[in-house]
């Protein structure tokens, strides 16, 4: 009998499980459906990329990179709006296509090709001085960590059109 | 009449001993200015709190006219500022008590840092007090975003980048910041006034308080 009361649970003990427990899972049942209401836009799956033409021929396309700028249509929650973006577009000596998305690497400025005339045949960026060669990638010694991001393209009826940008790892 | 109604509250609910325990108590002669005019060091942590308090009163009021919407944030601020009388006074005070609250802060930290007022017993306030700065440090970056003009909007998006250079987490910790993978928009203005106006204040109070309990509980530090 001695043996089996150091088992028991005594009365006090039961109502402060029970209470803990029922305080647990009430505080539960009111804090899950926030945190998940919350924590939403990191469980959304993450976006198709959606291509859309960037209103440019094929043909048109140059081993010269040159500008374009297409139209996004940008679901923002409850806001729908169309985006305005820019690629730099050039065929390679292999004849493929490349896209590189103009944003700076280092702080998010637009590049330009071959627009400071000390650094011919560049992107080069304004904002801090920020340097990329003919195929998007950073020169060392200059603020950018990383090559330009490329567009995901495609080509239809000789249209080209463009998707995600994807960035690339460091050089 | 004023002595008639606290008498008659006093004899019920005995208030007395409560504003006592507020309000009431030793000021030590080495914190006192009149005494010695160095110790006007002693009054960083307290202007600290003074314009905490004109940051909550100013930025209560400014949410009369705020709106936290991508299209109409801006030109709510623009009207409470242009068009509403004093505007330009309440939105002057939130936003230069923003860095002034900042800089008291330093002072107050500077200070309990070079007399070591952060020793035992008072590591557990120290700890406190630059959780307390960290706080304040975030509602100065959050609030920074509302107006929704380009600085705003720049300053948010490096924000953002520094959220998302966090090993491991940082993605994840980005988008919980921004409420999308890839746009500062919509979302990031509602989260981040929802961040400014109600999280970060009530941790900013508990803190306070904390703060000021242990104050109370420890004394202030004696003379150098």
């Amino acid at each position: 009998m001695s043996e089996d009361k150091k088992n028991q649970v005594s009365r006090r003990q039961f109502l402060n499980y029970t209470l803990t427990g029922v305080g647990g899972f009430m505080a539960a049942g009111m804090l899950a459906p926030m945190v998940r209401f919350a924590i939403d836009p990191v469980l959304q799956p993450e976006a198709e990329g959606e291509f859309v033409s960037a209103d440019i021929a094929v043909e048109d396309i140059t081993t010269e990179p040159q500008k374009v700028t297409f139209k996004v249509d940008q679901v923002d929650a409850w806001y729908e709006s169309t985006v305005e973006k820019t690629a730099f577009v050039y065929k390679k000596e292999d004849g493929s296509i490349v896209a590189f998305d103009p944003t700076c690497t280092h702080l998010g400025c637009v590049v330009g090709w071959n627009t400071n005339d000390d650094y011919p045949q560049h992107f080069y960026c304004p904002c801090h001085d920020g340097l990329y060669t003919k195929d998007g990638v950073n020169v060392p010694n200059t603020p950018p960590t990383a090559p330009l991001s490329v567009y995901e393209h495609k080509i239809q009826n000789g249209i080209l059109y463009l998707g995600k940008a994807i960035p690339r790892e460091e050089a | 009449m004023l002595q008639k109604i606290y008498d008659w509250i006093d004899e019920r609910v005995d208030i007395t001993p409560i504003w006592r325990d507020i309000a009431d108590h030793e000021v030590p002669e080495h914190v006192n200015p009149a005494h010695h005019f160095s110790a006007f060091v002693y009054c960083f942590g307290g202007l600290t709190f003074f314009v905490t308090v004109i940051q909550i009163l100013s930025g209560m009021f400014l949410t009369m006219y705020y709106v936290p919407d991508i299209e109409n944030a801006w030109n709510s601020v623009f009207y409470l500022q242009q068009e509403v009388a004093h505007g330009q006074i309440v939105r002057g005070m939130h936003h230069w008590g923003a860095s002034v609250v900042i800089v008291m802060l330093f002072l107050h930290t500077l200070r309990v840092f070079f007399q070591g007022a952060y020793k035992k017993p008072r590591e557990l306030n120290w700890i406190v007090g630059v959780l307390l700065f960290f706080v304040m440090l975030a509602l100065g970056l959050t609030g920074y975003l509302l107006p929704w003009d380009n600085k705003a909007l720049f300053a948010t998006e490096v924000t953002l980048q520094i959220a998302e250079s966090v090993p491991f987490i940082g993605e994840d910790l980005k988008i919980l910041l921004a409420g999308d993978p890839d746009i500062v928009g919509a979302q990031t203005l509602t989260r981040f006034f929802a961040i400014h106006v109600f999280f970060l204040p009530a941790a900013l109070f508990v803190l306070m308080a904390i703060h000021f309990i242990m104050i109370r509980r420890q004394g202030i530090s004696g003379p150098l």
